[in-house]
Parts: C-alpha cells; sequence; structure tokens
C-alpha cells in the first residue's frame, strides 16, 4: 500500500516533448514509472521516447486507459492543461509548474468543486512519488527508499531533506508528496494526512510547513482529532520579516497571521513533534521507532 | 507590482470608476499648471511612492493657493518619504498628484483581493474608511463586511446591493456603489490584479460617491507570462529595493536582510529554512536567494554577484539540493563565480542530490578556498564559524 500513486498506476505527460517534459519523462522511465504515452497539441500520432503522443488528454486516456499525469506545461497554459486532464477523467493531476497567475488558478479551484474524486497536487510542486514503485515530478529518484514514512511538504527542496534523512535513518518512505508553494493550490496538508492515517504502509508522518496562509493550523486541529499515528513537523521561515514575499507566493506574513511561531504553537498544542530545524527530522521521527 | 495612486486613477477612469478631477505632476511648475487649469479654490497634493501611510508622513497637503501648490510639490520632489509602510531610509519622490478640493461628508473603505483561505476574490467593505482602516481591521473586525466572489458567475449586483447597505448607504448611492464594485471586479480580473483598494471612497456632500485614493498591486505571476504589457510598462523600479530589481531580471528571487552571511540556497522553502538554521546556530543572514529550479551556471554567477554587492556580507553559504538541479552545474557555476568576481569572504559549500559526487569533485579540484559541508547543520556552524574568525 501507498497513497495516490503506485506499481499500477498509469501516467501520461502533458508537455510531453518539451525540454522539461522530456527530461522529467525519461528519468520516470529509468525509476520504472508506468508511463504511457503523452500530449502535445498538434504532435498526435508520432512517437517520443518510445511512446505514443496524444493531442489530446481525451486520446490519451482512451487509448491507455491512463488515471495520473504530470503537467510541465509553461506557465500560461497550465491552467488549461490541468482542466483538460480533469474533463478526460483523470484522477491524480500534479502539476510541476511554477509561477501560474493567480486568478488562473481561482478558476481551476472553483471547476474542480465538479470533479469530487479528482485530485491534483501542486501547483509549484515536486510531484508524488511512491518509492520503488512510481515517481511522478521532479524530485531525484535515488534518495528515496521504500519505507514506512509519509512525507507531505509545501516546498520541494524541503521535502527532499526529510526524504534523504529518514533514508539515512533506515525508515523509507510510503509516499512523498509535494503540495506546492503557491497560496492556491490543489491537495491541502489535511487531505494528505487523512490518506496517510487509512494507510497501513504508512507507519508515520513528517509534514514540512512554512510560513504564510493557515493552512498548518487547520492540520494541527485535524491531526488533535483524527491522526493517531506519530507526526514530525518543521516550520520554514522563523526568521523571514513580515509582508516579504519569499519566494514561493504563499511565504508572505501579513497582518500579523501566520507566523512560524503561531504554527509551531498550534502543532504543539495538537501533539506534533515539532523540530526546530530541518536537519533534525529524521532522528527525531525516529525517536518512535527506535526502542 | 505596484502602481502609483495616479497610474490607479488612469485604470479607474478606464473603467469609469469615479474619481476627483486631477492630474500627475513632476515639476513644481506642472504642479502649478495643474492648479490652474483645475480651477477652484481649494486643492489636494499628494506625493506618489509606493507605500501607504502617506498622509501622516507629511506627504499629503490641502493647500489654498496655485502658490502653495507650487511650494509644497516644491518641497516634496526630491526628498524621499518614510511612512510606516517603509523603511527607514522611506521612498523617492519624483511626482505628486494635485486634485480638486472636495466636500466629504462621509469616508468609506472598499477593496478586494485574492483570499487564499476561500480562494476567492473577496471584497471588503467598512463604513470606518480613512486614515484609521488597519486599526479598525485589527480591532473591531466586525465594522469590515466581506463579499466573496464566485469566479464562475462573477460578482453578482445582489453583492454589490448587500455591501452598500452594509455600508449604510441609500438611495441612489446604493447603486452607485453597486456600480463601482462591478468596475472594480472587471478591473480585478481584466488585469489580474492581486490587491485593489480605494481608501477613503468618499461621499460628498453633494451625495456622490468618489475614489478619492487609489491602490492597485498586480500578480507578478501573471506579469511574467507577458499579459498586461500596457501597464507592465507603468513599472516604477526606482521604488524598489535595487538589488531586488537586478535579481528580478535573472530569475532569481532575493530579499535583502540586515546581517552579514550570504545564502544562496536552491528553492524558496530551503531559503527560509537555510536562513533560519544559521540564526538557530548564531548567525545572521544577509538575504534570501532562491536560484530556483532552472538554475544555470548564468544564473548562479550573477547570484553570486549580487549576494557581494552587498558590502555587509562577511561569509557565503551556499546550500544546494539538486532536484532539477544538478549539482556539477552548481559546482561549475560557484567556480566561474569565485574566478570572475574574485571572492574574498569565506564561502561554505554543502551540496546534495543529483550528480552530488561530480560536484564535490569538481570544487575539491578546483584550487580554490572553499570549505565543504556535509549536512545543513555542519553548514550552518561552518559559515558563522568563519565570520566569526574573520
Amino acid at each position: 500500500m501507498s497513497i495516490l500513486v503506485d506499481k499500477n498506476t498509469k501516467v501520461i505527460c502533458q508537455g510531453f516533448t518539451g525540454n522539461q517534459g522530456t527530461f522529467h519523462s525519461e528519468q520516470a522511465l529509468a525509476y520504472g514509472t508506468q508511463l504511457v504515452g503523452g500530449v502535445t497539441p498538434g504532435r498526435g500520432g508520432e512517437e517520443h521516447l518510445g511512446l505514443p503522443v496524444f493531442n489530446t488528454c481525451h486520446d490519451a486516456v482512451e487509448a491507455t486507459g491512463a488515471t495520473a499525469t504530470m503537467i510541465y506545461v509553461p506557465a500560461a497554459f497550465a491552467a488549461d492543461a490541468i482542466l483538460e486532464a480533469a474533463d478526460a477523467g483523470i484522477k491524480v493531476i500534479t502539476c510541476i509548474t511554477e509561477g501560474i497567475p493567480v486568478l488562473d488558478m481561482l478558476k481551476v479551484k472553483a471547476t474542480l468543486n465538479n470533479y469530487p474524486d479528482v485530485r491534483l497536487i501542486g501547483p509549484n510542486c515536486p510531484g508524488v512519488i511512491t518509492p520503488g514503485e512510481c515517481k511522478v515530478g521532479i524530485m531525484p529518484g535515488h534518495i528515496h527508499q521504500p519505507g514506512q514514512i509519509g512525507i507531505v511538504s509545501r516546498s520541494g527542496t524541503l521535502t527532499y531533506e526529510a526524504v534523504k534523512q529518514t533514508t539515512d535513518v533506515g525508515l523509507g518512505q510510503s509516499t512523498c508528496v509535494g503540495i506546492g508553494g503557491d497560496p492556491i493550490h490543489g491537495m491541502s496538508f489535511i487531505d494528505c494526512l487523512e490518506l496517510f492515517e487509512a494507510d497501513r504502509q504508512t507507519k508515520g508522518i513528517v509534514m514540512v510547513g512554512e510560513i504564510g496562509g493557515t493552512a498548518e493550523e487547520e492540520a494541527a486541529e485535524y491531526i488533535k482529532a483524527h491522526v493517531r499515528k506519530p507526526v514530525v513537523a518543521y516550520i520554514a521561515g522563523v526568521t523571514a520579516p513580515p509582508g516579504k514575499r519569499m519566494g514561493h507566493a504563499g511565504a508572505i506574513i501579513s497582518g500579523g497571521k501566520g507566523t512560524a511561531k503561531d504554527k509551531y504553537a498550534a502543532l504543539e498544542a495538537a501533539g506534533v513533534a515539532t523540530v526546530r530545524s530541518p536537519a533534525e527530522i529524521g532522528a527525531r521521527m525516529n525517536e518512535f521507532f527506535s526502542g | 507590482m505596484n502602481l502609483h495612486e495616479f497610474q490607479a486613477k488612469q485604470l479607474f477612469s478606464k473603467y469609469g470608476i469615479p474619481i476627483p478631477e486631477g492630474d500627475v505632476a513632476r515639476s513644481a511648475d506642472e504642479a502649478q499648471a495643474v492648479a490652474k487649469k483645475l480651477g477652484g479654490s481649494v486643492w489636494v497634493v499628494k506625493a506618489q511612492v509606493h507605500a501607504g501611510g502617506r498622509g501622516k508622513a507629511g506627504g499629503v497637503k490641502v493647500v489654498k493657493s496655485a502658490e502653495e501648490v507650487r511650494d509644497f510639490t516644491n518641497s516634496l520632489l526630491g526628498q524621499r518619504l518614510v511612512t510606516h509602510q517603509t523603511d527607514s531610509k522611506g521612498l523617492p519622490i519624483n511626482s505628486v498628484m494635485v486634485e480638486q478640493g472636495l466636500d466629504i461628508e462621509t469616508e468609506l473603505y472598499l477593496g478586494a483581493l485574492v483570499d487564499r483561505a476561500s480562494k476567492r476574490i473577496v471584497f471588503m467593505g467598512s463604513s470606518a474608511g480613512g486614515m484609521d482602516i488597519e486599526e479598525v481591521a485589527a480591532t473591531e473586525p466586525e465594522k469590515i463586511h466581506t463579499v466573496q466572489v464566485n469566479p464562475i458567475t462573477g460578482l453578482m449586483p445582489y453583492q454589490g446591493r448587500e455591501m452598500a447597505f452594509a455600508l449604510g448607504l441609500k438611495g441612489k448611492q446604493v447603486g452607485q456603489l453597486a456600480k463601482i464594485m462591478q468596475a472594480l471586479y472587471q478591473l480585478f480580473v481584466d488585469n489580474d490584479l492581486s490587491l485593489i483598494e480605494i481608501n477613503p471612497l468618499i461621499v460628498t456632500k453633494d451625495g456622490s460617491l468618489l475614489a478619492l485614493d487609489a491602490k492597485v498591486n498586480l500578480d507578478d505571476n501573471a506579469l511574467d507570462v507577458g499579459r498586461h504589457k500596457e501597464v507592465a510598462a507603468m513599472r516604477d523600479t526606482s521604488q524598489e529595493d535595487e538589488t531586488e530589481v537586478q535579481a528580478h531580471q535573472h530569475n532569481l528571487n532575493y530579499i535583502t536582510l540586515d546581517g552579514n552571511i550570504g545564502c544562496m540556497v536552491n528553492g524558496a522553502g530551503l531559503a527560509m529554512a537555510t536562513m533560519d538554521v544559521v540564526k538557530l546556530h548564531g548567525g545572521d543572514p544577509a538575504n534570501f536567494l532562491d536560484v530556483g529550479g532552472g538554475a544555470t551556471k548564468e544564473r548562479v554567477t550573477e547570484a553570486f554577484k549580487l549576494i557581494l554587492s552587498s558590502p555587509k556580507v562577511e561569509g557565503i553559504l551556499v546550500n544546494i539540493f539538486g532536484g532539477i538541479v544538478r549539482c556539477d552545474m552548481i559546482a561549475e557555476g560557484i567556480i566561474a563565480a569565485v574566478k570572475e568576481v574574485g571572492v574574498k569572504v569565506p564561502v561554505v559549500v554543502r551540496l546534495e542530490g543529483t550528480n552530488v559526487e561530480k560536484g564535490k569533485e569538481l570544487l575539491k579540484n578546483s584550487g580554490l578556498n572553499l570549505i565543504p559541508a556535509d549536512d545543513l547543520t555542519d553548514a550552518a556552524k561552518k559559515v558563522v564559524a568563519a565570520v566569526q574568525k574573520s
């Protein structure tokens, strides 16, 4: 078991023949992902990386039975790509693209309400990986190890830190989900916590948050009420000055809300094991499993 | 990206949102001419800077003669205005707005922004408009009335009426406000705004509504994908941090901070975490710098130049966890930068992820004085120690 994707998941790539799409499709194939084709409008019928290219998501789904997609199309067209995938019946939509205009995402979110069984991961995220089975995204596959920790994170490279450390202490990962750094995004911490709590392979959960918004505070409430597995949390941005946009559009402290201090307090009140440095994530989690 | 008040009002005017008569002026003579053209006996002169709180900071004045318009403009231009929303250096005043004076009955507040919690554009209105709206929002949030807009339907007329009644408007003003909100919404979605604000929205003695001030922020993502070129051309970089503007041109996310340890990191989250860990080990970061997912050798070199452009930097910490970014490419960038820029301060490098062995090998064989680190904690400790020694 794992969540969202596994060795049987058939994946397509949107923006398949572009630079990014090509590079990361090659990486996914090398990792063993069941990549079954891709979409590039106008290039349908061609072959790329030994796989069929389709004009539309509908064509791709019909021909391959794909249920997941990874999107590498440029920011201006990414909202369109997400909705095309949903309309074609794809259930797990991973959007790697960063820099999507916020108003585009408002429309996407409002429209996805009509597709209750569709999961959107991202945008502006590293993607999702079930180690040893399926890699949908831009994360370096080799740092992962099949195992028992579920990881959910707003930040790409911080996810890698958590992954490497849980690998180094020998726990490994069940599935890692990067939910993305944008203010308006798909799956939330709570969505992932719910799946990890129900997943039998997952024995512990790492949650990596950052300043801005109140998603971590809401997650803390959820953990208190519903999560029995150990949770280790780290929040980035303790030293970030208020009112400054720290690269992730989502990471901005405004009106005194969304500070790392608030988030740590909420998580600790919910019984979550927190660490003040991302370098301590693996060791802290390992305390739950040794002795 | 922010607009000046006069630029925002140009957009308002295009969308039929009522504004006072007035114009921008870039010299005292121009200001006097604007006042004469407007006629009347009372004018308002307002410093044009990208910050709120101008009134309290002395950047706005009601004047009673064209000579006074000239004199006050003269006293503003070329100066820097420090408000509670700027840093201690303030922002340069390169232009002023001269407007007709008006008889104000009441001051309202009306704004809209993208709300991450509801995932909607949300309008906020209050009958307590004017200079103390931030205080109202903090202490009496029940005085702020909100309206969420469904992006599929857009703003509905009933929502405008609801807001009008909540603000205590009556008669023809209800229709006026609904119309203004409709226009604001259209302006918002047509131009990919992230914030629009009228504070105050006034009711004049003769009962009409008028936007006395105008604040507009645009979504940088939308501009970066090439939308709204006309509005993008209104950018005034004199109102922005010079280094941050430079960074933006090279697709780097850079924010100036107060410390002495320069940080170069890939990924916004890891960049923030790196600052946190530096601080945790007794150091003080000089900047936030995310070289991004698609970092190239050239970008790494530019990043080094940016960091070193601050005379405060006494040491540099490079922390790269390669995902898309390959460590060997980063290593080449570091080597090129150190050679080109002539780095004199200690540089601690922590590489991890894709092609890490190749990257470390390149650094080792470069003959440069770079301090390798094994993990984030080790890197932070080493850079803090190096800075304390120097």
